[in-house]
């Protein structure tokens, strides 16, 4: 720590402010109170000329709000503003206020590129809080990596990718994957399975580690079968009567969006109660958000996979849904990806206060290994491949949409974004 | 034909007007990124042009003007893609060499199909013929069973629905819903750099005048007066022995193949093609450029797409919750007030008033026999 005080001294900078900056580096588990911007000339802070002033950060939020996408990144985007409205009433970032631009991307991925170039080349927004599919991110990731922005991508994704200018604070797959079906092995007996997606990257990459990881990693497992859908598509008759001719011990459900709903009525319509423990019905795509649409009587039973759930009882969680219902009201339900989006603020802030600076070179350099002991999923690390060493939980349905935590790993799980033996 | 027939006075002012604009005013206004997103609204405006021919003129609405869009695009970025995918940039894939999405996809090597476009002269030819082509077929399956009007209509929506899907489904081949992103060099030249977005924007810009000019010419062609006549009674033009199917689909292959310009200059431009530019919604917001512009002009087409995708950034970066209703509410207001759109709004209400202010100096070309008639 001395040896960064005076090489820092040597650079000009005053001796309080050093002070205030390694108090910060030793303090960063906790979350040091009252710095003043005094104490972090403008200058000194944002060399790279963001918005930055000597009272005020500026950040941008970049959902959709608009389109077939808003239902899902709403939640994202009201977890980010508590986020940034708790760090302004502790006073801020480095004694200034966050304030946010937020823009739309309307659901549409063209839009989400122009809206991310926008924040990043015309507001200097120091970070970014935003995206929500593979596809938009895939959009924006060039123009991050061209201008050198900072993106804090909040959703559960299918991984293969690590960018030097994203934070991925949600799973990537084999985080989400694994874990669950030992579980359903171990716990339930399970043998063979059959899996079933949306068709697009996500599903059918989860669905390729899944494979893998039966095929390879539990003994005496297999696969009968593995069918995809378009996005949107509501007839899924001749999958139920497939799954009811092979008779899996487990169906691996990565339906997305309103497929749920057909998916999950038509399936008990046709006698196959996600209730049953055979066969056992176990998701990935499924939040508390998604119950709300798909209804929880019609769901009840069946076991998701995830990192957190709303009904998680630990102090941090409880104070989290308390507040999130303060600000957003007493009917909202918290999924998965709402508490991922709401820790991006929250990491940006502890990597900027352990830099001392909000240059994105030297947050990027901060972030690796900043932990998060407050997060309402609990203790979280950043791994030096930008994703988050989180727990991985299974939660039962109930039938008033919320989720009964069964089982929950020991240990944080390593994020593995290239994962090997299962590509 | 005489260049006095070609382009009469007041058009070759219109003409010079917006080339002031596209290639002064614009750039001396705008930084780099405002002026890539104008370069962005103008490769609408290939469409927009496009669709003043075929509706506009020929009477021919096409919803489904998306498709040659996209099938444009995707031809250059399958070029671009090929190039960004050089054995060492994917090195951490299991088949490096093949574009990032296949690899995600389980393919191990190039499907034929992909091989010709590492050729820049193939994919250039490609971006017009492929759009052509394909218009062609629709458009001889179509014209020559004397399919038209609203039938047509519906008809084109259909193939831009069945091009999405088959886009979105075939992932390990096209990107699926992801569309095909990270385009990096055109033949090593970085697009992504200011100065290549300044000067894709030229390169744009010069691209836009060509087809302007290729449209300005079959409007006053005997095409043109043809296309005119089978709009407003095509069963006359049949009795005097013209085949009216021949030109029908002649001038839908022509604004597919504006419209595939377009679409390679967007992928180039913004730097990925997605199916969000294939289906339907973005096929009838090209019509509502065309018809916010004045379906019966080529230069209000331009300014259509101009000002319409201009409210579209402004509404939504001003008020990102209410944006959509802000832009129907334009779109209502301007079909209601002038169901001609801009360019009705110049000549009916702007050029009255600027003829009276120089009556003088303009009334002997106004009396000019060569002079166009209205339309």
């Amino acid at each position: 720590m001395s040896d960064k005080g005076k090489s820092t001294d040597s650079l000009g900078m005053s001796r309080r402010a050093m002070l205030a900056g390694s108090a910060a580096l030793t303090a960063s588990l906790f979350t040091p109170k009252g710095l003043k911007a005094a104490d972090y000339p403008t200058s000194e802070v944002n060399t790279t000329g963001l918005a930055v002033t000597d009272d005020t950060v500026t950040v941008g939020i970049l959902h959709s709000i608009t389109g077939t996408m808003a239902i899902s990144e709403t939640g994202s985007v009201q977890a980010e503003k508590l986020a940034i409205e708790q760090i302004n009433a502790q006073g801020g970032i480095l004694g200034r206020k966050i304030e946010y631009v937020q823009e739309d991307g309307a659901s549409d991925w063209p839009t989400f590129a122009e809206k991310a170039k926008k924040l990043l080349v015309n507001d200097k927004v120091a970070s970014v809080m935003g995206c929500w599919t593979s596809a938009s991110r895939k959009a924006v990731l060039p123009v991050f990596e061209q201008y050198n922005g900072f993106l804090y991508y909040p959703t559960f994704y299918e991984g293969l990718e690590e960018s030097p200018n994203v934070i991925y604070t949600g799973q990537e797959a084999t985080q989400q994957i694994i874990a669950g079906l030992d579980w359903v092995n171990k716990e339930k007996g399970a043998k063979s399975f059959y899996l079933l997606g949306s068709d697009y990257i996500w599903p059918r990459t989860s669905n390729k580690i899944a494979r893998k990881h039966i095929e390879n990693f539990m003994e005496g497992c297999k696969v009968v079968g593995e069918e995809y859908y378009p996005l949107g598509h509501t007839q899924f008759n001749s999958v139920i009567n497939k799954i009811r001719l092979k008779k899996p011990d487990v169906i691996y459900a990565i339906v997305v969006g309103g497929s749920n709903v057909a998916f999950y009525k038509q399936l008990t319509a046709a006698g196959i109660d996600p209730a049953a423990e055979k066969p056992l019905v176990l998701t990935i795509s499924v939040t508390e958000d998604e119950i709300r649409g798909i209804g929880g009587e019609n769901i009840a039973g069946s076991y998701a996979c995830m990192k957190y759930f709303q009904s998680l009882e630990n102090e941090n969680n409880l104070e989290f849904v308390k507040s999130f219902k303060e600000m957003w009201g007493d009917d909202i339900v918290i999924g998965d990806v709402t508490q991922a989006a709401y820790l991006g603020p929250w990491l940006w802030k502890a990597a900027v206060e352990k830099a001392g600076s909000f240059d994105v070179d030297k947050v990027r350099e901060a972030q690796v290994g900043i932990e998060l002991p407050t997060a309402p999923e609990g203790y979280v690390k950043v791994h030096e491949n930008h994703h988050l060493w989180s727990k991985t939980r299974v939660g039962k349905a109930l039938a008033d949409g919320q989720y009964e935590v069964v089982f929950e790993t020991a240990d944080l799980v390593e994020p593995d974004p290239f994962p090997e033996g299962y590509q | 034909m005489t260049l006095t027939n070609y382009m009469n006075r007041k058009e070759l002012l219109g003409f010079l007007i917006l080339a002031a604009v596209i290639f002064i005013v614009l750039p001396l206004a705008l930084d780099t990124f405002r002026l890539n997103l104008f370069g962005k609204y103008l490769t609408y405006a290939f469409v927009a042009i496009g669709l003043a021919l075929c509706w506009g003129a020929g009477g021919i609405l096409s919803l489904g003007q998306g498709i040659f869009f996209g099938l444009g695009g995707y031809c250059m970025a399958m070029f671009l893609k090929l190039e960004a995918s050089t054995p060492e940039n994917t090195a951490i894939q299991s088949t490096p060499g093949i574009p990032d999405f296949m690899d995600w996809n389980q393919l191990t090597a190039l499907p034929i199909w992909w091989q010709p476009f590492h050729s820049l002269a193939f994919t250039m030819l490609a971006v017009v013929m492929v759009p052509v082509v394909f218009a062609f077929i629709i458009g001889f399956a179509m014209f020559t069973r004397r399919v038209g009007g609203v039938y047509f209509a519906i008809i084109t929506q259909a193939f831009a629905a069945i091009l999405t899907i088959l886009i979105i489904g075939q992932q390990g081949y096209t990107g699926g819903v992801n569309g095909i992103t990270d385009l990096r060099t055109l033949l090593g030249w970085d697009i992504r750099t200011d100065e290549a977005k300044n000067i894709l924007y030229f390169v744009n810009g010069a691209l836009l005048f060509v087809v302007l000019l290729i449209a300005q010419f079959v409007r006053k062609s005997k095409l043109g007066r043809l296309l005119i006549a089978m709009r407003d009674q095509e069963d006359r033009v049949r009795f005097s022995g013209y085949n009216v199917a021949n030109f029908k689909i002649f001038i839908f292959c022509l604004g597919a193949a504006f419209a595939g310009v377009g679409g390679a200059m967007f992928t180039l431009q913004v730097g990925f093609m997605s199916p969000t530019l294939v289906g339907i919604v973005p096929s009838i917001e090209m019509v509502i450029f065309c018809a916010v512009g004045g379906r019966l002009s080529i230069l209000g087409a331009v300014y259509g797409a101009l000002l319409v995708n201009l409210a579209k950034t402004t509404f939504s970066e001003g008020f990102p919750e209410l944006w959509l209703l802000g832009l129907g509410g334009l779109f209502i207001a301007v079909v209601m007030a002038f169901p001609n759109g801009l360019a009705g709004l110049w000549s009916e209400k702007v050029e009255p008033l600027l003829n009276r202010l120089i009556s003088k100096t303009q009334s002997a070309e106004a009396a000019n026999p060569n002079k166009a008639p209205a339309e």
